[in-house]
């Protein structure tokens, strides 16, 4: 029953993101076609004003479009001289933009995970201070300007990585991490801070609790009580806010691309913003914002999983 | 009043928590009293000196911030131009000042627009829940259901696409986008911290007394909302300041030659090679302010967190 309300909620929320992203192209002013083809001839104009319904209801519209998104037709590029599906390279440019985030997303765990535990059991100290000082000048790090740095000054000055383009892991997957490196770093940056902080003020909490000092009075090592006994329930905290972040990361991801040349979707969305190709930006939004649900839809199924309570709270 | 694991619970749902309530005060820092502590005034300090700054731009003894010396094209600091020059030989003190007003504007007036929808909405749902709440909270929901980012991105390109549009237009478009983003998330900030003070004896006492309540929401509620509201309102000013230089990499933030921090850093990303001091000078100056903002949104929440304990 309450999988069922989930997915019901899940469909409504869909339906009405794409119902938004189709709402792009009516809260273009002036004529669609000048904007999509300005050098375009009245006659192309026309056509692609067939072509998108432009002179109908924005109901009949909305349900064709919806009806090619969810075939998978996700509109053309629209030239004076040809137009070019946009789900051609939408399949390319997804596994680039997920892979992306997955690597920064690991990185930050690498890092974050230990020194949120390290930082909770020595609480107050030196260490403690110094990380937080820390952690608290990386939120504040505008993730293109990172990006600019660490790409002129590891990159171009040093030499160390690459500093734009991509190579895929299936071809050459020494050369995809030359690539990966500084995108990754530049997006997990902001991300271990917030990991870092949350994880240890959760962990301050479990150190206080009972089963710590039993786990204590039996004479165990730190070191396991910490990462056996304490950090297991924190991992429901992490995975909150990882699933909180997604949207934080979604963004960050589209914006070092861009900086980086990386052939993802923020690549794409920038091209298409450029060439003012609203179609082709409403079908990328629509796909980001349905992923981004779906991911959340996950996460929230996976509480149910691992926490019995949540279950419990939603019945009553 | 302290939230406890208990609470917690409650708001796991991933679609009813903003990310930026991630970015946690250091609580380790304990203020005693009523003090801000030192650090907040030197923060509090840095944004007041920047506003003067891009309050006084137009009097200031600044070259014009469009105005080109051909011998200072890419060049470094320079006796009168402590910045150095840009790309085509602008000066970029000039520039990062007047760039200060684009930028406070779209940090300050994105979240005033938000804060006056969102806070307004979140005021009433938390009060009233039932039917209000029924409606309202799904249709923020749904704003929520688009990565912000994106959800930007998307109002700011359309509404920015037309013939015509210039400087002055695209920066009301800028803050709008930004502003139309803020709403639910400062919205849900209000509405939780409103559910909970509603709930106070006080609240009961005035209804008791006969208080109308639109004089209870505004008299004995809004007050003790006000610094959870202003505390996300601070993080949400440097958030926004900083996705305004996110939308001028894809070429739709302030438009250009109206300088903002964010466009003089998407524009000086060409010149790395040559005069990386053009990023460096203004990322330092972007990435001070956003933690000062930081900070002092820490400082409002650490000093209020310590009164809502003691009553």
């Amino acid at each position: 029953m309450f999988i069922l309300k989930k997915f019901g909620q899940l469909l409504v929320t869909v339906i009405l993101v794409t119902l938004f992203a189709s709402l792009l192209l009516e809260l273009l002013p002036g004529d669609p076609t000048e904007v999509l083809i300005p050098s375009g001839s009245d006659q192309q104009r026309e056509e692609l004003r067939q072509e998108l319904k432009l002179d109908q209801s924005f109901a009949v519209r909305y349900s064709t479009w919806l009806g090619n998104f969810a075939t998978g037709d996700m509109g053309n590029y629209y030239t004076v001289s040809s137009d070019r599906p946009v789900s051609d390279r939408l399949w390319q440019s997804l596994p680039v933009s997920l892979l992306l985030m997955f690597y920064a997303q690991m990185l930050a765990l690498f890092f974050a995970i230990p020194l949120g535990v390290i930082t909770a059991y020595r609480k107050g100290t030196w260490l403690d201070r110094t990380s937080n000082t820390a952690a608290f000048a990386m939120l504040a790090i505008p993730n293109f300007a990172l990006g600019f740095l660490l790409q002129y000054y590891l990159g171009v000055k040093l030499g160390w990585f690459k500093t734009s383009g991509y190579a895929s892991p299936n071809e050459s997957p020494i050369e995809h991490l030359q690539y990966m490196i500084l995108p990754t770093i530049t997006l997990a940056v902001g991300q271990i801070a917030i990991y870092m902080r949350l994880l240890r003020s959760d962990m301050i909490a479990t150190l206080q609790q009972d089963f710590i000092l039993m786990a204590k009075a039996k004479g165990l090592k730190s070191k396991r009580i910490l990462f056996r006994h304490a950090l297991r329930p924190s991992s429901l905290t992490l995975l909150t806010v990882a699933g909180l972040n997604i949207g934080t990361l979604i963004g960050g991801a589209l914006i070092v691309e861009v900086v980086f040349a990386l052939p993802g979707m923020g690549l794409m969305l920038f091209e298409a913003i450029g060439r003012r190709q609203i179609v082709a930006f409403q079908s990328m939004v629509a796909v980001i914002a349905i992923l981004y649900i779906l991911v959340n839809f996950a996460v929230d199924l996976l509480y149910t999983v691992l926490d019995p309570r949540i279950r419990n709270a939603n019945k009553s | 009043m302290q939230t406890n694991r208990d609470t917690s619970i409650a708001h796991l749902d991933p679609s009813s928590l903003p990310t930026i309530e991630a970015i946690e005060a250091p609580s380790s820092h304990t203020v005693r009293g009523d003090r801000l502590g030192t650090a907040a005034w030197v923060a509090i300090a840095w944004i007041a000196f920047l506003a003067l700054l891009a309050i006084l731009a137009p009097v200031l003894p600044i070259p014009d911030p469009n105005q080109s010396f051909v011998a200072l094209a890419r060049k470094g600091p320079a006796a009168g131009h402590w910045f150095g020059g840009d790309a085509i030989g602008r000066d970029l003190l000039s520039r990062i000042i007047w760039g200060t007003r684009s930028s406070f504007i779209v940090g300050f007036g994105a979240v005033a627009f938000g804060l006056l929808i969102g806070g307004m909405l979140g005021l009433m749902t938390g009060f009233f829940r039932g039917k209000v709440d029924g409606f309202i909270t799904p249709l923020m929901n749904v704003l929520l259901a688009i990565p912000q980012f994106v959800l930007a991105l998307s109002l700011v390109t359309v509404l920015a696409s037309g013939a015509g549009v210039n400087s002055t237009r695209r920066l009301a478009v800028v803050v709008l986008g930004l502003g139309i983003v803020s709403i639910p998330l400062l919205g849900r900030i209000t509405r939780a911290n409103t559910l909970a003070w509603s709930e106070r004896e006080f609240v009961l006492a005035a209804k008791a007394m006969g208080a109308k309540n639109g004089r209870i929401m505004v008299r004995e509620v809004l007050p003790n909302v006000m610094p959870a509201m202003l505390s996300i309102s601070l993080l949400g000013v440097g958030i926004a300041i900083v996705a305004e230089g996110g939308l001028s990499l894809f070429g739709v933030g302030v438009q250009l030659p109206m300088p903002s921090w964010g466009n003089i850093i998407a524009e000086g990303r060409g010149q790395m090679r040559n005069s990386p001091h053009i990023v460096i000078f203004t990322s330092l100056i972007l990435f001070l302010t956003v933690m000062a903002l930081n900070f002092l949104g820490d400082a409002v929440n650490r000093r209020f967190g310590v009164r809502e304990s003691v009553l």
